[in-house]
């Protein structure tokens, strides 16, 4: 890959929360790179820990509750241990978010255009004219028509795709090097969410920023990231390029990801597949791989924690956590005529 | 086991609330109400208090104990002439210019505990009796409030139509006239006349009156709020697969809206006899309530502020009786409603 | 809201001429009353005519200001006009005075949510919910009043006559009336801050880099405030109309509450009357005010 320094460098990061019933531990040694102009996606279900990773970033998990470990170094600090000045700094200035659900993501009493200004005020030591300018030109930017009368407009004016877009253009209002965008469409149409990817790769393409996109979707992740991290239940499990996940995945819960898409060019599946169980509780995960007791082909060696590895000489950025050989991993998770999951081999759909 | 497409999931991480959604994973199997149960034995403060009201309780069913074996007096017998020894002082009751005798303590042998009123009666007396006519009426008032409520929300919250829109215009009425006024009005009025329903007839001093007038003036508080409740609640599958199985409305409002409404009613029930206990006393202020000379809290605290210069104690005594049960109730009642529904503990990060 | 004016009127004559079991014309008369002046003054006063009847003309009284109270002989319309500024007085005052530290209480309470200064505020608030506030009243009248002398001991100086005599004859109902109202208000806010804290755009917030204080004021504070004013409107009203009757009473400042006491102690049904009228009116007239100022600080209620 590149040779120039990553924007962004998480080593080992860990986070858990002390709630009523016990400890939570919520992220669990997670360790990835940022460069550049990269769209990075972190993938999983609920409870993968994938959002706690990325808003403890920004140091919004911080709390009395809250304990951390590892570092996460942006430029020349580390997240974790900033200083709450040095945060408010970089949040929305170095690095911005924007949220899953758009409905409520923006102040209902201020309009649009002033919520925007204010980011911009806040960081930079602009007039109000000026900001004002650059809070139309940049809802143009992400396609919001008529800006110039939309820039004092309420939220509750705006559609949910409307209002996703005044928070990219929140978000990206002074330039950050890097986007955060957790779950971007999840709470959007299908159609809309493709428009939101398009804006996101266009504004990578054109301002260098780089993004770290949080979600479940593999179809988003298809369309837009270059590198993947697969996440479960508060570890890495799986990291790679986006080819290589897609095409040579080595964790069976990358395989059940894969498994789950339902295809157009394929034959219906007499049952939808999907992964057996539900994901472990994350007070009392067991003991050795979190993936076992889902997972048809574990056998006694899961009980000691697989290391996050890799085990493909050609492909040094391809890790994954799993103690199978590459080649039973080749052959195992084949459940089909070219198709991935994670069915048992006597499972096989006839 | 439940078996999801990993593409379906929807993302429950929203807001900063971590420690609610794993709070919520590890909830899985116990209900509810152990759960909340669980969640009240841990707030010790509010248990304290809760067991304080039940020892204010018991001090006023022991109040005939008191009163026979301790101080050997009524709550009206007075003792304006008789005189106490104190040390080897010798006090009167009541002194020649009207003043009476403060607390006493155990000096007299229990006599005066709390000293006397102007009347020379023993406060301390009265003050228990005072506790079992408040208590009294404080409980019976809220338990007629939580029916009336609880009967008036099903009906107009199940039914609509018509029984709704004649309840929700009485409510709003009831609404536009501050508690005080209405009690005070028809506490007056009663207490002069009586009432006098059908056979029943209830004399002008007796303390069905309070209770029935206090019951009733609180009904609309309670009883829009759990309207709300049944409103929302009808809508919901559990009544449509009830009204499938051709079960009646008044089943379906008994046997199926109001166990859901329980937590409600929990709630709101401590919060009812505080309410009460403080609307008899501004009731019995303003003349409204019980009148002399049976005593209650409220009725000892009207008297005494017409002596506050002469015997600030006649005044004080029965006020701090008041506010510490008032209290102890409203600090159970908040226990009781942070165990039922515990917001997610979220802290503003500390710097 | 005609409709529910017209009906409290309703119930309150019906409470005062058909449940008592006493007849106005007695009470008028005084006790050496022989038939015969019963009989004038019942029809004088009109008490031989229907109910309904006496209604009507009581309720035309009220409204062409010619109503005579039973008792005292007065106009009860230059009365109420004359009480009114007390009660004005005590309203604005003590509204500004518990909303000023309900806010900082609240505001202080839910920054420290769940720590011991939280909980200690929070029986703290409790305990001046639970205290009635004419015991209050009466205490602080006693103390600070009447011993040390420092406050006067009740009445009512009008501020066009005395502006400090004014206010200090009202710090200590203000404070009395205040003591609860903080206490319900105190826990208000801090739970519509508790509330606010947790939404999405409260994040949002964060995530943009904002300071905290800015985080708080601008956003946290004016959206949970929101609930808070509206209900803060609708007891503002109930005092104006007279709703602090104990207050008035415990420290004689001779306002409209004190009015309709006294009035409803003696059974004087035409002040009666017209107060109830009077207080109801306030009441769903800041009902009111209270929707358009919800719709004014809340944009999404702003429709057609």
């Amino acid at each position: 890959m590149s040779s120039t320094r990553p924007l962004l460098s998480v080593k080992d990061l860990a986070v858990s929360f002390a709630t009523e019933d016990g400890v939570v531990h919520a992220v669990d040694g997670v360790s990835y790179t940022l460069a550049p102009r990269e769209i990075l996606a972190i993938v999983g279900e609920s409870g993968s820990g994938k959002s706690v990773t990325v808003m403890t970033l920004m140091g919004l998990t911080r709390g009395v509750n809250a304990r951390f470990g590892g570092s996460a170094v942006f430029g020349s600090t580390d997240l974790l241990t900033a200083t709450e000045e040095q945060l408010e700094r970089i949040r929305g200035n170095d690095i911005a978010m924007i949220f899953q659900d758009p409905m409520t993501s923006l102040d209902p009493v201020y309009k649009i255009g002033d919520q925007i200004i204010e980011q911009i005020r806040a960081h930079e030591n602009v007039s109000k004219a000026v900001a004002r300018d650059r809070t139309i030109t940049l809802l143009d930017e992400v396609g919001i028509p008529r800006a110039r009368e939309r820039v004092d407009s309420y939220p509750h004016e705006l559609s949910g795709g409307m209002r996703q877009r005044v928070m990219i253009a929140m978000a990206l209002s002074c330039n950050p090097s890097i986007l955060i965008a957790d779950e971007p469409t999840t709470a959007l149409d299908v159609t809309i969410q493709a428009q939101i990817l398009e804006r996101i790769k266009q504004l990578r393409d054109s301002t260098d920023t780089a993004v770290i996109i949080v979600t479940h979707d593999l179809g988003v992740v298809a369309d837009i990231a270059d590198r993947i991290v697969v996440m479960y239940s508060g570890r890495i499990v799986e990291q790679g390029t986006v080819d290589e996940i897609f095409y040579d995945p080595q964790h069976p819960y990358t395989w059940g990801l894969l498994g789950s898409i339902t295809r157009l060019d394929r034959e219906r599946p007499r049952r939808l597949p999907s992964i057996p169980g539900a994901p472990p509780s994350l007070l009392d995960p067991p003991k050795g791989c979190h993936f076992r007791p889902r997972c048809p082909h574990e056998f006694d060696r899961c009980q000691e924690v697989p290391p996050l590895e890799a085990h493909i000489g050609e492909a040094p950025g391809h890790l994954d956590r799993c103690w199978l050989s590459t080649e039973e991993k080749r052959t195992r998770r084949e459940v089909g005529e070219g198709q991935i999951g994670l069915a048992r081999p006597q499972e096989t759909p006839a | 086991m439940a078996i999801e497409p990993a593409s379906e999931l929807s993302s429950v991480e929203g807001g900063t609330g971590f420690e609610a959604v794993a709070e919520r994973e590890h909830a899985v199997g116990v209900g509810p109400w152990r759960l909340a149960g669980r969640r009240l034995r841990r707030n010790k403060v509010a248990l304290a208090f809760g067991v304080l009201f039940l020892l204010l309780v018991a001090l006023a069913v022991a109040a005939p104990i008191w009163a026979n074996d301790v101080a050997h007096t009524t709550t009206s017998a007075n003792h304006l002439t008789e005189i106490l020894h104190e040390g080897n002082k010798q006090v009167y009751v009541v002194s020649l210019s009207g003043v009476p005798v403060g607390p006493q303590w155990f000096a007299a042998g229990g006599k005066f505990f709390l000293g006397a009123d102007d009347n020379g009666r023993d406060v301390m007396v009265r003050l228990l009796y005072g506790a079992r006519t408040s208590l009294e009426i404080g409980i019976a008032a809220a338990i007629i409030t939580t029916v009336l409520a609880v009967v008036v929300a099903l009906f107009a919250g199940y039914m609509r139509g018509i029984t709704d829109t004649i309840l929700s215009r009485i409510m709003d009425i009831m609404w536009a006239f501050p508690v005080v006024i209405l009690g005070v009005a028809l506490g007056t009025a009663l207490s002069i006349g009586g009432l006098k329903i059908g056979p029943v007839t209830l004399q002008s001093g007796s303390i069905a009156i309070p209770i029935l007038i206090i019951g009733f003036v609180y009904v609309v508080y309670m009883a829009r709020p759990l309207r709300g409740q049944v409103l929302s609640m009808r809508e919901k599958e559990f009544i449509e697969a009830a009204r499938a199985q051709g079960m009646g409305s008044i089943r379906i409002m008994f046997t199926e809206i109001l166990p859901n409404l329980a937590s409600t009613i929990v709630v709101f029930f401590p919060l009812a006899i505080a309410n009460a206990i403080l609307l008899e006393a501004y009731l019995s202020f303003l003349g409204a309530g019980v009148q002399p000379p049976t005593p209650s809290w409220g009725e000892m605290i009207s008297e005494g502020i017409d002596r506050i210069t002469t015997a600030p104690h006649l005044t004080i005594v029965p006020g701090l009786m008041l506010v510490l049960t008032v209290l102890a109730l409203n600090i159970f009642g908040e226990g009781v409603r942070d165990a039922l529904d515990p917001r997610a503990k979220v802290r503003i990060s500390d710097n | 809201m005609i409709a529910v004016l017209f009906a409290i009127s309703v119930i309150t004559f019906a409470i005062f001429n058909v449940i008592p079991n006493g007849d106005p014309a007695f009470r008028l008369a005084g006790h050496s009353a022989t038939p015969a002046t019963i009989a004038t003054i019942r029809r004088e006063w009109g008490f031989d005519k229907p109910l309904y009847v006496q209604y009507e003309k009581t309720m035309q009284k009220i409204f062409d200001g010619t109503l005579i109270s039973y008792s005292t002989q007065t106009n009860v319309d230059t009365e109420i006009r004359h009480d009114i500024w007390p009660t004005i007085s005590l309203a604005v005052g003590a509204a500004l005075i518990w909303m000023f530290f309900a806010i900082c209480l609240g505001m202080y309470s839910a920054l420290k949510a769940g720590k011991i200064s939280d909980r200690f505020l929070t029986v703290l608030a409790l305990t001046g919910i639970s205290m009635p506030v004419f015991w209050v009243g009466a205490l602080l009248s006693y103390y600070l009043g009447f011993k040390a002398g420092i406050f006067p001991n009740g009445g009512y100086t009008s501020l066009t006559s005395n502006p400090v005599q004014w206010a200090w004859h009202l710090i200590l109902p203000w404070a009395a009336l205040s003591i609860l109202f903080i206490g319900v208000y105190s826990r208000l806010v801090r739970s519509s801050i508790l509330d606010t804290i947790n939404e999405d755009f409260v994040r949002t917030a964060r995530a943009k880099g904002l300071g905290q204080r800015r985080v708080l004021l601008r956003h946290v504070l004016r959206n949970s405030l929101i609930p808070v004013i509206s209900l803060w409107g609708l007891d503002f009203g109930a005092i104006i109309g007279g709703g602090a009757i104990v207050t008035e009473s415990v420290f004689n400042l001779g306002g409209v509450g004190q009015y309709a006491a006294n009035s409803i102690q003696s059974l004087d049904v035409p002040p009666v009357m017209a107060l109830t009228i009077f207080i109801a009116f306030f009441v769903v007239l800041f009902n009111t005010i209270v929707d358009i100022m919800y719709a004014w600080l809340d944009p999404r209620i702003r429709l057609a």
